[in-house]
């Protein structure tokens, strides 16, 4: 399992190239990345604030408990946070696991408990210097219940 | 005493990040009560705690759990991580 909270751009390639590798019970590897969007064409960066310490806690828990409960044979979350330009990425997700459904599922989990149980909040940066703090969405805190 | 963090547009409303606050408080939501009554700013962040979090110690938590033992309250708004 590993788990990072970090400001620094992060190495999609790498990563993948090292998860999941030399493992004979690994039959499916499932990724994600999230990146910077901007819907109205007017942002210039989005910044990311976050609780140092709660955040490593509050990311390795879900992560542990994606690992238990679809038996994952290795884990990695890696989310930053800091002033990102649109196209950046954000965050990245892996899932190792015998059976892709569960690699699947174990990186909805956590994509879902990132969004809204890890203590992360977005402001976004407009062109003319206005700032905007993003509202958390219902559709955010129902994506929960599915779990 | 008690660490106080804020963090998000709370942060910005109340204008610090942390603070230690003295409190007999037994409850967040009599801490809540407590900072209310200091400042109008304090009034504004904590005007509607339904759109706000709390967490004792680094834990996710409610405005009716007890303080007891608790060093470090955090609050904010909901999180927008991913």
């Amino acid at each position: 399992m590993k788990v990072s909270v970090q400001e620094a751009p992060f190495d999609f390639a790498a990563e993948m190239a090292a998860f999941g590798v030399g493992r004979a019970d690994v039959g499916a590897v499932v990724s994600f990345i999230g990146v910077v969007r901007d819907d109205t064409g007017r942002m210039r960066a989005l910044e990311l604030e976050h609780y140092p310490g709660m955040t490593e806690r509050a990311v390795t828990k879900i992560t542990e408990e994606a690992i238990a409960r679809w038996n994952l044979v290795d884990a990695l979350v890696i989310h930053r946070h800091g002033r990102l330009g649109i196209g950046e990425q954000i965050m990245m997700v892996a899932t190792a696991a015998r059976h892709r459904g569960d690699a699947f599922a174990a990186a909805e989990f956590l994509m879902d408990y990132l969004k809204s149980r890890a203590p992360f909040w977005k402001k976004e940066h407009g062109l003319g210097g206005e700032t905007d703090w993003v509202a958390a969405k219902d559709s955010d805190e129902d994506a929960l219940k599915r779990w | 005493m008690i660490e106080v963090l804020y963090f998000a547009w709370v942060r910005e409303r109340i204008g610090k990040a942390r603070e230690s606050v003295e409190t007999g408080a037994a409850t967040v939501a009599e801490l809540v009560t407590e900072l209310r009554a200091r400042e109008p700013r304090y009034e504004a962040a904590f005007a509607d705690t339904s759109a706000l979090r709390v967490a004792l110690d680094q834990e996710l938590s409610e405005f009716d759990a007890s303080l007891a033992g608790v060093r470090e309250v955090a609050f904010f708004p909901p999180m927008t991580g991913g």
